[in-house]
């Protein structure tokens, strides 16, 4: 066998051999967007009523409370990056880095000081690589997010939050993670989670205004009973949403990259059926040459 | 989990949902509900006034309106009240 013909041939089959792996993989993501979006359905009542609960208090109070009180200076913000463990899948976790970029540009010409949490080991390996410091990092379960992780990030950050300014605490909090629209579109959105920024979806929604709601023991309780409450059930819904997304890329991903097998596939046939035909032919002439010279010499 | 979706309950019911962090654990008609906040006790009736309560450590009893009790864990959450529509929401709310 020819040399060129050879090395054709290996190459066909590295691509197959590649694209058995592209291809399993796109048929586990397949598999895996639809239990992530039931999860991020099932978790929409909690959210709702907590968003409604603290829209409602903040809507209706005039008390001043860390939640809702927009505070004069801001210093210093919390920004929080939520990215996937694993790569191949696209764009997914480059696009969240990318988008915080643009905001901590922004907030640092606001002459804001940032400070970084992270969630996944993509953004992990980004900080590390570069030497930025992260204020706490959460890896392992970016595809099957439970909500005691929500639980232990939304208690540090709201630590952060509570916490006086001279000690390190942040004035604002911002999170960067994928939303997930449909199989095929994977929005990465900037939230500000705090101080509140009021989401008059419900109002509309429902055609009603918040009724004036008695307060159980009182507001300034309530408020910050539901400080926590508020910030781990938007934190669960990011991850959740981007566990979502995180599959969804990966498909699209793995589903290009089979497609691309498939191109090398055939386009490495082809050059190697060339090679080996004029393989042949060479042979041939060869042959014919070698007795015209036998016969001519004789 | 009893599904309500469609039909109406009478005015005289509350529209109850209990609802933890990943799932809506039950929703149904009730009428009454009694639940410990964290001042003391509260019994609703439908019709009671708006209210946002902080739930303190106990049960939530949910009567439904053909006498059965139905007993919730739902610490550490809160309880709103609104037309008639009460929501009790908690991290870890979960049927006895």
């Amino acid at each position: 066998m020819g040399a060129q013909l050879r090395v054709y041939r290996q190459r066909i089959k590295a691509a197959q051999t590649t694209k058995k792996i592209t291809r399993a993989m796109e048929l586990i993501s397949a598999s895996r967007i639809a239990k992530a979006q039931a999860r991020v359905a099932a978790s929409g009542p909690y959210s709702r009523a907590v968003t409604r609960a603290v829209s409602a208090v903040a809507t209706y109070s005039n008390v001043d409370h860390i939640l809702t009180t927009e505070p004069e200076k801001v210093t210093r913000a919390a920004v929080v990056l939520f990215t996937s463990d694993r790569g191949l899948a696209g764009a997914f976790s480059t696009n969240i880095i990318r988008e915080s970029g643009e905001l901590v540009a922004k907030l640092q010409s606001e002459g804001k000081e940032v400070v970084y949490y992270t969630v996944g080991r993509k953004a992990a390996a980004y900080f590390t690589f570069r030497r930025r410091a992260s204020e706490q990092i959460w890896t392992g379960d970016t595809e099957r997010p439970e909500f005691s992780r929500a639980q232990e990030i939304g208690s540090a950050l709201v630590e952060k939050f509570v916490q006086p300014e001279s000690e390190g605490g942040v004035n604002e909090i911002h999170i960067v993670y994928n939303r997930f629209v449909n199989s095929v579109t994977q929005i990465p959105e900037v939230i500000r989670l705090l101080p509140l920024e009021l989401i008059e979806d419900d109002e509309s929604a429902d055609g009603q205004a918040f009724p004036s709601y008695e307060f159980e023991p009182d507001v300034e309780n309530v408020l910050d009973a539901l400080l926590p409450v508020y910030i781990e059930s938007r934190i669960f819904n990011a991850m959740l949403q981007s566990a979502a997304a995180e599959h969804a890329a990966r498909q699209t991903a793995m589903h290009s990259a089979s497609d691309n097998a498939d191109k090398l596939i055939k386009d490495y046939t082809r050059l190697a059926n060339n090679a080996r035909q004029s393989e042949i032919t060479q042979q041939i002439s060869e042959i014919v040459g070698g007795a015209d010279a036998l016969s001519s010499a004789g | 989990m009893a599904d309500v979706q469609g039909e109406q309950p009478a005015a005289h019911e509350l529209r109850v949902s209990v609802v933890s962090a990943d799932q809506e654990v039950w929703s149904g008609a009730a009428k009454q509900i009694i639940a410990r906040t964290m001042v003391g006790q509260i019994g609703i009736l439908a019709g009671h006034e708006p209210i946002l309560a902080i739930l303190g450590a106990g049960e939530v009893r949910i009567t439904t309106p053909t006498g059965e009790l139905i007993t919730a864990q739902a610490e550490d959450g809160f309880l709103s009240v609104d037309h008639d529509i009460v929501t009790i929401v908690a991290r870890n709310a979960s049927l006895d």
